[in-house]
């Protein structure tokens, strides 16, 4: 049973790793997009050990199902110039504040470990952790407020995205789209405005 | 699942937060930045869920990371729709060439 569990941490520590070293290191966006999508998976399976069924759901749903294929979407928009091309330009300070990163979090990881306390068995869950009629009755009793304005949240979200995205031509250094050729007179003076 | 140390789940949390800053300090793509934003976002949803499993009296932790991943959608729409304004403007997704505010 033990050794069956490990497995199965194993296997889920394995996406989740290797998913976030793929995300952040390929080339190509739609590559880093499936490594997303492995470390979603990774972690929707670490929601499932850890007793929290309703929010393994959730993030298969909201993450894999909406926020990857958002991302999709956008790449698949983009084209070709979604992949920016590489060069050395400011690269070293880039390097410099990674490393200095890495080295504090591996500093804080070595810290924790020389404190060396026993590993903590988590207890046995209630029946209800985690389901939906445990979470939903928590959810609507404390937490109805936060839940109510998280509604807002998403409508304003929304609102915003399409709002920013459609892309109306406001700014004047935006190069105006040029007039054809033979087009009547009138659209003239309008891109003279643009212009000016 | 009783039998694994929450310290292993709180390990590779830490881990996947560690590798989504680093990925957000050095890459220029801003795709990637955005998914390096969602993989930190990650971790600590599972570093919540973990601790919640420890002191399992009540649903705190996992009802913060619901409130969390609904907030990562937004976010992600938004910066996306921001993503696309840009590239409308500059022809590419590179961060650094977000330097409309200069001069």
């Amino acid at each position: 049973m033990k050794a069956l569990e490990l497995s199965c941490f194993a296997v889920t520590a394995l996406f989740v790793l290797l998913g976030g070293l793929f995300t952040v290191a390929a080339r190509n966006p739609i590559r880093s997009v499936m490594g997303l999508l492995t470390a979603i998976v990774g972690i929707a399976g670490m929601y499932l050990m850890l007793a929290a069924e309703f929010l393994a759901a959730m993030q298969i749903l909201v993450y894999a199902g909406a926020v990857v294929v958002l991302f999709i979407f956008v790449i698949m928009l983009l084209g070709p110039s979604a992949m920016s091309p590489r060069d050395a330009r400011s690269a070293i300070p880039r390097y410099i504040g990674a490393g200095v990163f890495l080295a504090a979090s591996a500093g804080a990881l070595a810290l924790v470990l020389a404190t060396g306390g026993p590993a903590t068995l988590p207890p046995q869950a209630p029946a209800a952790l985690g389901t939906i009629e445990g979470l939903g009755r928590e959810l609507f009793t404390d937490g109805i407020v936060p839940f109510e304005l998280s509604g807002a949240l998403l409508l304003v979200a929304v609102v915003g995205a399409v709002a920013v995205a459609r892309g109306k031509q406001l700014d004047p250094t935006l190069q105006p789209r040029a007039p054809a050729v033979g087009a009547p007179d009138a659209a003239a003076p309008k891109a003279k405005e643009l212009h000016s | 699942m009783t039998s694994i140390p929450i310290e292993y789940f709180l390990a590779v949390a830490a881990a996947l937060f560690a590798t989504g800053a680093v990925g957000f300090l050095l890459r220029r793509n801003l795709l990637v930045l955005l998914m390096s934003i969602e993989l930190m976002l990650n971790a600590v949803n599972l570093t919540l869920v973990s601790y919640n499993r420890i002191y399992p009296h009540n649903h705190g932790g996992q009802i913060f990371s619901f409130f969390v991943i609904a907030i990562a959608a937004a976010e992600a729409a938004v910066g996306l729709a921001i993503v696309l304004a840009f590239y409308r403007i500059r022809k590419t997704v590179r961060s650094d060439e977000a330097d409309l505010l200069r001069n």
